[in-house]
């Protein structure tokens, strides 16, 4: 019991020394990097163009129940003319870049994951080594670089959509007043509200990327399971290990705004 | 292995290779001449593949020195390292071609990634070696959209793209029918004579190796038990030679006793 738990101890500490390690060495590769700028914009295609029906479908949706639900229980209290403030701050605060990210982790995030392993696989990673190509710069910098500005950019669209979303059920559907919804969105949003939002947003962008880069990366790591499962796994452990990652992230920096 | 005076593109001094204990090398001792079409056979699990990866950096040996061009490659070493994959080029038995990339893109990388060139310049050397394989009219494809013998050619222009010094062959022709496997060494004999690189290459297939090698090597239980031309291969009378190369006729021999016993 003592023995096991200490092995697990050992290699969750392994785990995340490695993982940094791995990060570390992408960022380093960013100077040595060539004729980056073509694979930041493939990586920004990736990330922002593919991600943003889904990005908009689930603001619009988050929007829409944020707006019903505070809607009746804001009237209990006869205060539903703060609906704008809760949809505003619960969106900018906490569900935008929550949402947004979990959303980006799902589609990009498992397709990074997927593609790394596959290219794994298949001897592609060491066909770049042996060419004396840096497989961390050519294969993870783009894809760093481009969620520091695809993560919070998708991240204000979700709160925009996610503005109107509210204005819709609680407006148009449930007689709130469209001018009390708007000033009070307005009113609610300070600049700090922002920078909160848009921390999070870079940070869940770098800490979910990296971990889908360093899953598929490594797909080979796991000696009981090989090949197509090898993949499969390894893209499983990258959605669920950024997804926590995220919320772990959320509270820390929550912590330091709130 | 060859006179002292020669001059040894790539040389090995007691190389070993372990895997969880288990020893793959146990002392691999050889020197590949310069500008020459090296083979090294051996039955399959004989440790020729490790053998060529540590060669080619990807794995670390355990101990021994690996001399390239009369310079000991440094492992931990990331310039040393760099210089050597700069002047040395690895085929891999699966051809490791980038699918995500067209034809003309996966040749074009290794220019790209390691060298300033203009991207003129590039398009055009990655379009010569196309040309020189004669598969420059697929350009725009995809790997998976290329026949198995253009999949190798088109492995074999991203080798020579960055004008290597040394290409090192893991088993390619494994798995390929007897006229493919004729096809790739041809190819192999033809673009070392074109472009004057040295070949290593390792396989199984024993008769296509004699006839298209200047020198064989035999590597079996992880050392070379056999070095020479492929002349002096034929009329060994090593026993571990003649088993390996005379394995048709002994299959014959088991076959009619078989067929005794059944009569």
């Amino acid at each position: 019991m003592f023995y096991w738990f200490g092995r697990q101890t050992l290699q969750v500490i392994f785990g995340i020394g490695d993982y940094s390690l791995f990060t570390v060495k992408a960022f380093c590769a960013l100077a040595k990097s060539k004729r980056l700028v073509r694979r930041i914009v493939s990586a920004v295609h990736e990330q922002g163009t593919v991600c943003l029906p889904v990005i908009l479908i689930v603001g619009l949706f988050t929007g829409l129940v944020l707006g019903l639900q505070g809607y009746h229980v804001l009237s209990r209290f006869g205060s539903q003319g703060l609906l704008g403030t809760l949809v505003s701050l619960s969106l900018v605060r906490e569900m935008g870049p929550v949402l947004a990210a979990l959303m980006l982790i799902g589609q990009a995030g498992s397709a990074l994951a997927a593609e790394l392993g596959i290219q794994r696989n298949t001897e592609q990673i060491v066909a770049l080594e042996t060419m004396g190509v840096n497989s961390h710069g050519y294969l993870v910098v783009p894809r760093l670089v481009a969620s520091l500005l695809v993560f919070p950019l998708q991240t204000a669209v979700f709160v925009v959509v996610g503005f109107w979303g509210g204005s819709l059920s609680g407006s148009l559907l449930l007689g709130v007043d469209s001018g009390v919804y708007w000033s009070a969105v307005q009113r609610a949003v300070e600049a700090q509200d922002m920078r909160e939002c848009f921390i999070k947003a870079a940070v869940f962008g770098v800490l979910s990327i990296s971990t889908c880069a360093y899953q598929g990366y490594h797909s080979d790591r796991n000696a009981s399971v090989m090949g197509a499962r090898a993949v499969s796994a390894s893209t499983t452990r990258a959605v669920v290990f950024s997804s926590i990652l995220v919320l772990v992230a959320d509270y820390i920096i929550s912590s330091f705004f709130v | 292995m060859g006179t002292s005076s020669q001059k040894f593109a790539i040389q090995v001094e007691g190389l070993h290779k372990a895997f969880n204990g288990k020893p793959v090398l146990t002392g691999v001792d050889l020197g590949v001449p310069s500008g020459s079409i090296f083979t090294v056979v051996g039955p399959s699990g004989a440790g020729k593949s490790v053998f060529l990866k540590c060669l080619a950096n990807i794995i670390p040996p355990d101990a021994g020195r690996i001399l390239f061009d009369g310079s000991e490659l440094a492992f931990g070493d990331r310039v040393s390292q760099l210089e050597f994959r700069r002047r040395c080029s690895f085929l891999f038995q699966s051809n490791a071609l980038f699918d995500s990339l067209t034809t003309l893109e996966n040749v074009a990388l290794p220019l790209e990634q390691t060298t300033s060139l203009p991207n003129k310049e590039i398009r055009k050397r990655s379009l010569e070696a196309l040309k020189q394989l004669e598969i420059d009219e697929y350009a725009g494809h995809y790997p998976a959209q290329l026949s198995g013998g253009m999949q190798k050619r088109l492995a074999l222009a991203r080798a020579i793209v960055t004008q290597p010094e040394l290409v090192l062959f893991d088993e390619p022709t494994a798995g390929l029918d007897p006229l493919r496997r004729n096809a790739v060494f041809a190819m192999i004999a033809k673009y070392q004579r074109q472009f004057g690189f040295t070949a290593l290459i390792v396989t199984h297939d024993v008769p296509e190796a004699l006839v298209a090698s200047d020198r064989v090597a035999l590597l079996n239980q992880g050392r070379i038990c056999f070095e020479g031309t492929p002349a002096e291969f034929s009329a060994s009378t090593h026993s571990v030679v003649s088993d390996f190369r005379d394995s048709a006729a002994a299959l014959q021999r088991e076959l009619a006793v078989i067929r005794t016993a059944d009569a």
